[in-house]
Order: C-alpha cells, then sequence, then structure tokens
C-alpha cells in the first residue's frame, strides 16, 4: 500500500502542536518572566532571589540533598538488580513490592516517614523499648536541620530508588548470558564479572538512569514540605512560597530558570561523562 | 551458593521488601488509628486498634471530597489527552520514516531533561486571561505535558514489537490502512496501550506543584493536602497520605508486567 507522505505528520500534528503550547510557549516565557523587572529587561529578579535569607541556605541543602540521595539510590538500586537475576522463585511478587513506591507520591511519602519519625511515632517508640530514649523526642524542627536532613534523604531513597530499579534491570536483561559464561570459563570472581562486565554494559542505563533522578531530584519539594513544613529550604519550595505567598511571579521564575540551568548542567555533565562509546561495547 | 550465603541472600530480600511495605503497613495504622492513636505513647504495632472510622471521618471534611473528585477529574482527562495524542505519534515513529523525525524524538527527549511542573508558573497567568485558572482541565493540560512524552515513547514500542507484515496482510485482504490498523494492531496494542495510560493516571494523580499552583478552591487532592498540611492534625495528615498510596499501589500491581517495556525502552 502507497505510504501518504503525509501520513506520518498528520499523525505527530497533535503532539508537536501540544508540546509547543504546554512546554515551549511556558519554557519561553519563564526565561522573559524572569528578565522582566517591569520597564523592560532587568535583572532585579535575580538580584532579589539571590538577595532574599532563605536563598543561600536553599541551594545548599538542594545541592545536598542529591548528593547524598543519588548514589544512595543507584547502590541500592544495583544491589537490587543483582539480587533479582540470581532469583529463580518468587522474582515476581519481589519484583512488584520493590516497584510499588513507584506509584507513591512524594507528598504521600513525606507523610508516610512523617507518620515514622514524629516527636511519638514508630522510630521512638523502638528507641525507648530499646531504653535509648526516655520519651517523645521531637526530630523535625528547625532547631534539628541534620536530622530533618536524613529524615528526607530516608523518605526520597524509599520513594524513588524504584525507577532507578527499574532502568537498571532492563538494562541487565540486555546483557548476553554468554559473556558472564565466558567469564566464568576464565575463572573470573563475580567482583570482577561486576566490574569488567555488568557495570560497563549497564552504562547507557546508568546514564538516563542518572540524568532522570537527578532532574527529578532538584525538584524536591512536597517530601519536605510533609516532613518539616518551611523548616528546611530547598529551591522549588522557595519558588512555591514567592509564587503563591508572595504573588511575585518574577522571582519565582527565576528560582524556575535556576532549576531548569542546573537540570540542564547535570545532563549535559552526564552525558560527557559517562559518554557511551559504541567501540568500547564490541 | 553456600548455605550461610544463600542464608544472607534471602535475609537480604526479605529485608528489602520489609524497607518497602513496612511504611505503608505504618502509616495505615496512623490513618485508621484516628485522633487518639496518634499521641498514644509508646505505640503499638498491632492493627488492634484500628478500624475505618477515621478514613470515613477524613473524607467527611469540608473539601476532602471534591478535592478527591477533582483528582479524579485530572488524572482521567491526562490519561485519556495523553494517549489521544501521544499513540498515534508512537505508531508514526514506530512505522514510518519521515523528515523531521529525529527532531520530533529530540523535542520528546528535551522534555524529559526539565523540570516540566515548574513550567506550571508562567502558564497561572494565560490560564486566568482564559479561564483555565482553578480547573481541573487546566491541571490535566499540565500533566498531559508530563505524561505524553511517556506515552508517545511506549506505544512506539509497543507498535515496534507487532510485526509489520501482520498490517500487510491485512492490505492484502483488502483493508484499507485504517480498518487493519483498527482490527489488527489495535486489539494486539490495547493491553500496553491500557498500561501506559493507568500510567499517565498515577503522574496526574501523584503530581503535586503544578496542581498547587494551578488551583486555589478547585484543588486536586495533593494540592488540598499540601495547603492543609500546616494547619491540619497529624491523624488528618496521615489518613490523606494513605488515601493517595492505596489506588497508586492497586495501579503498580495492574501495569507490573508492562513496566519494564515501558521504563526500560522509554528511558533511551
Amino acid at each position: 500500500m502507497p505510504q501518504p507522505r503525509w501520513l506520518p505528520y498528520l499523525l505527530i500534528a497533535p503532539s508537536v502542536a501540544f508540546l509547543a503550547a504546554f512546554f515551549l510557549v511556558p519554557l519561553g516565557q519563564t526565561i522573559l518572566l524572569s528578565f522582566d523587572g517591569g520597564q523592560g529587561f532587568s535583572l532585579a529578579n535575580y538580584a532579589r532571589m539571590a538577595g532574599d535569607l532563605n536563598f543561600p541556605t536553599a541551594l545548599r541543602n538542594t545541592f545536598a540533598l542529591v548528593i547524598v540521595v543519588i548514589p544512595l539510590q543507584v547502590g541500592l538500586a544495583l544491589v537490587m538488580g543483582l539480587m533479582l537475576q540470581k532469583m529463580t522463585r518468587g522474582r515476581e511478587l519481589v519484583l512488584w513490592i520493590w516497584t510499588i513506591p513507584l506509584g507513591v507520591s512524594d507528598l504521600a511519602a513525606g507523610l508516610v516517614w512523617l507518620a515514622i519519625l514524629q516527636d511519638s511515632g514508630y522510630l521512638n517508640t523502638l528507641l525507648f523499648q530499646f531504653g535509648l530514649i526516655s520519651g517523645p523526642t521531637a526530630y523535625l524542627n528547625s532547631e534539628t536541620p541534620i536530622a530533618l536532613f536524613f529524615a528526607v534523604v530516608l523518605a526520597e531513597v524509599w520513594r524513588a530508588t524504584a525507577i532507578v530499579l527499574i532502568i537498571l534491570v532492563a538494562g541487565i536483561q540486555l546483557i548476553p548470558k554468554e559473556f558472564g559464561e565466558a567469564a566464568d570459563i576464565f575463572g573470573a570472581s563475580p567482583w570482577t564479572k561486576f566490574r569488567k562486565i555488568t557495570l560497563p554494559l549497564l552504562k547507557p542505563s546508568l546514564q538516563s538512569a542518572l540524568i532522570l533522578r537527578t532532574v527529578l531530584a532538584f525538584e524536591v519539594f512536597a517530601v519536605v514540605y510533609a516532613l518539616g513544613g518551611r523548616n528546611f529550604p530547598i529551591i522549588v519550595g522557595e519558588a512555591y512560597t514567592w509564587q503563591n505567598e508572595n504573588q511575585n511571579y518574577g522571582v519565582a521564575a527565576a528560582y524556575a530558570v535556576l532549576v531548569m540551568a542546573i537540570s540542564l548542567a547535570a545532563t549535559v555533565i552526564y552525558l560527557k561523562a559517562l559518554r557511551v562509546d559504541p567501540e568500547a561495547q564490541a | 551458593m553456600s548455605a550461610p550465603r544463600k542464608w544472607l541472600y534471602i535475609t537480604g530480600v526479605l529485608v528489602l521488601c520489609a524497607w518497602v511495605l513496612v511504611p505503608i503497613y505504618l502509616i495505615g495504622l496512623g490513618a485508621m488509628g484516628g485522633r487518639m492513636a496518634v499521641f498514644k505513647w509508646p505505640k503499638s504495632l498491632a492493627p488492634t486498634e484500628a478500624s475505618f472510622a477515621a478514613l470515613a471521618a477524613f473524607l467527611k471534611i469540608e473539601g476532602v471530597w471534591n478535592a478527591a473528585l477533582n483528582s479524579l477529574i485530572a488524572a482521567s482527562l491526562t490519561m485519556l489527552f495523553s494517549i489521544l495524542l501521544g499513540a498515534p505519534a508512537g505508531y508514526a515513529l514506530a512505522r514510518f520514516s519521515f523528515r523531521g523525525q529525529s527532531a520530533f524524538r529530540l523535542l520528546v527527549l528535551l522534555t524529559r531533561a526539565f523540570p516540566l511542573a515548574i513550567l506550571a508558573l508562567p502558564l497561572t497567568v494565560i490560564f486566568i486571561k482564559v479561564g483555565l485558572y482553578d480547573t481541573p482541565l487546566g491541571v490535566s493540560l499540565i500533566h498531559t505535558a508530563l505524561a505524553l512524552p511517556f506515552a508517545a515513547l511506549v506505544t512506539s514500542s509497543l507498535f515496534m514489537g507487532i510485526p509489520r507484515e501482520y498490517e500487510e496482510a491485512a492490505w492484502v485482504f483488502g483493508c484499507t490502512r485504517w480498518q487493519a490498523f483498527r482490527k489488527v494492531v489495535l486489539p494486539l496494542a490495547l493491553p500496553g496501550i491500557a498500561a501506559a495510560a493507568i500510567f499517565a493516571f498515577v503522574i496526574s494523580w501523584n503530581e503535586v506543584f503544578a496542581a498547587s499552583v494551578l488551583t486555589v478552591r478547585e484543588r486536586t487532592l495533593t494540592a488540598y493536602l499540601l495547603a492543609v498540611l500546616s494547619e491540619s492534625p497529624l491523624h488528618y495528615r496521615f489518613a490523606g497520605g494513605f488515601i493517595l498510596i492505596v489506588p497508586s499501589v492497586l495501579f503498580i500491581f495492574a501495569v507490573r508486567k508492562y513496566l519494564f517495556a515501558m521504563w526500560g525502552v522509554s528511558s533511551k
């Protein structure tokens, strides 16, 4: 059957139009809005953002979270992925359980850990029964920023490791079994096999998992609000505050542009650092 | 594997399963215990005092039911839009080679390198002008921007998995392109498309930031919970969190067979 030349264009036209309207246009507008000082081009919004009391803290907190959470998630997901590879019985069930958090919203994940970590919560009950504390103890306020930080880390690792796991397991499945068998013949240890075969061949999957997770990690917001309210400033939380409470769309847009710039920079760094060399795979 | 190592391995798997499940169980206890359970000290880990009364009370709070309904509407619309727009694009990517194909792929992939929800900020202004602000429809539009690229990539891999020859055979027997698609390809692709649709639903159901920025009175459940977070008592928060989680767990169960096909491919 002859293929009309216009047919594929007709098929993609709706999504192109949609993404233009709801991705490209707002993207451009966010940038314009952030440079709009009332009378033409100005850096006033950025100056106000950078001068804000919470700004350095928000920046530091967000980066600290990304730096701690992402390696933990990738490490944990790798361990889980290798465990699944060895599993013969019950693989389906375990896989489902491990991927449940994929469907859990960040807000709900924050509330889950709030139930455990609040003053009279389950963690304190446990510590009390072991005789480590004498009664309800608070961790999630502005006096305990480090405990609050680790609470957010726990909730984020709990919630978002599943997505890394799925991407890595999909990658592991693509690795030919023969490679491992050949390595066995030459007497390679499991550690050598992991380092010389699994890890290099997982590079493309690792790359996409890292990019996706890093972009999402810089957007961290609802988990933090659920656990600590405003006690732990983060970049996207500040954007939300400037937009909703202060009704200052310009400064909110400046925060948005900052998040986008950081995300893009992270993506470029991962693409360069983990360059997938076609020859290295052969 | 040697016996001690096998034992270690099984323990590891079970610990990791508990790591996922125990927190969900605990918020369930928190949600069903009501006001008294929250302040009880020390807490018991057995569900002796749990009842659905606390959850029912939560749903009776003014605004909660409406918010849940808004979430449902926004998520259903997101599901509908992202499949209606994304599936044709996926089919085009799978079956045709055309000029601009790589540019289109790039556009789709680009959306993943951007924090899309944050683009809801400038949309507020436009949505107020055109009357979409504070409506589930408005929320669903930005959620579709989140889910559409995903839907296009997933359906494209689904269609690629269905041999082109099936369609060509139908053409030989006199079907038009549309008939061949409807009678041969669609039935084969339908379960996968349904899984992608459910996933679009979950993306919208769970999204917090855009929904919070784009609504005031007609909030979705996540936006409602975020807005009342600081002033609502703990047991309400736990009930809200639990109600958010339950459908997601069921959805993940429904699409579990397709998770890899979806994420493995869409991550390339």
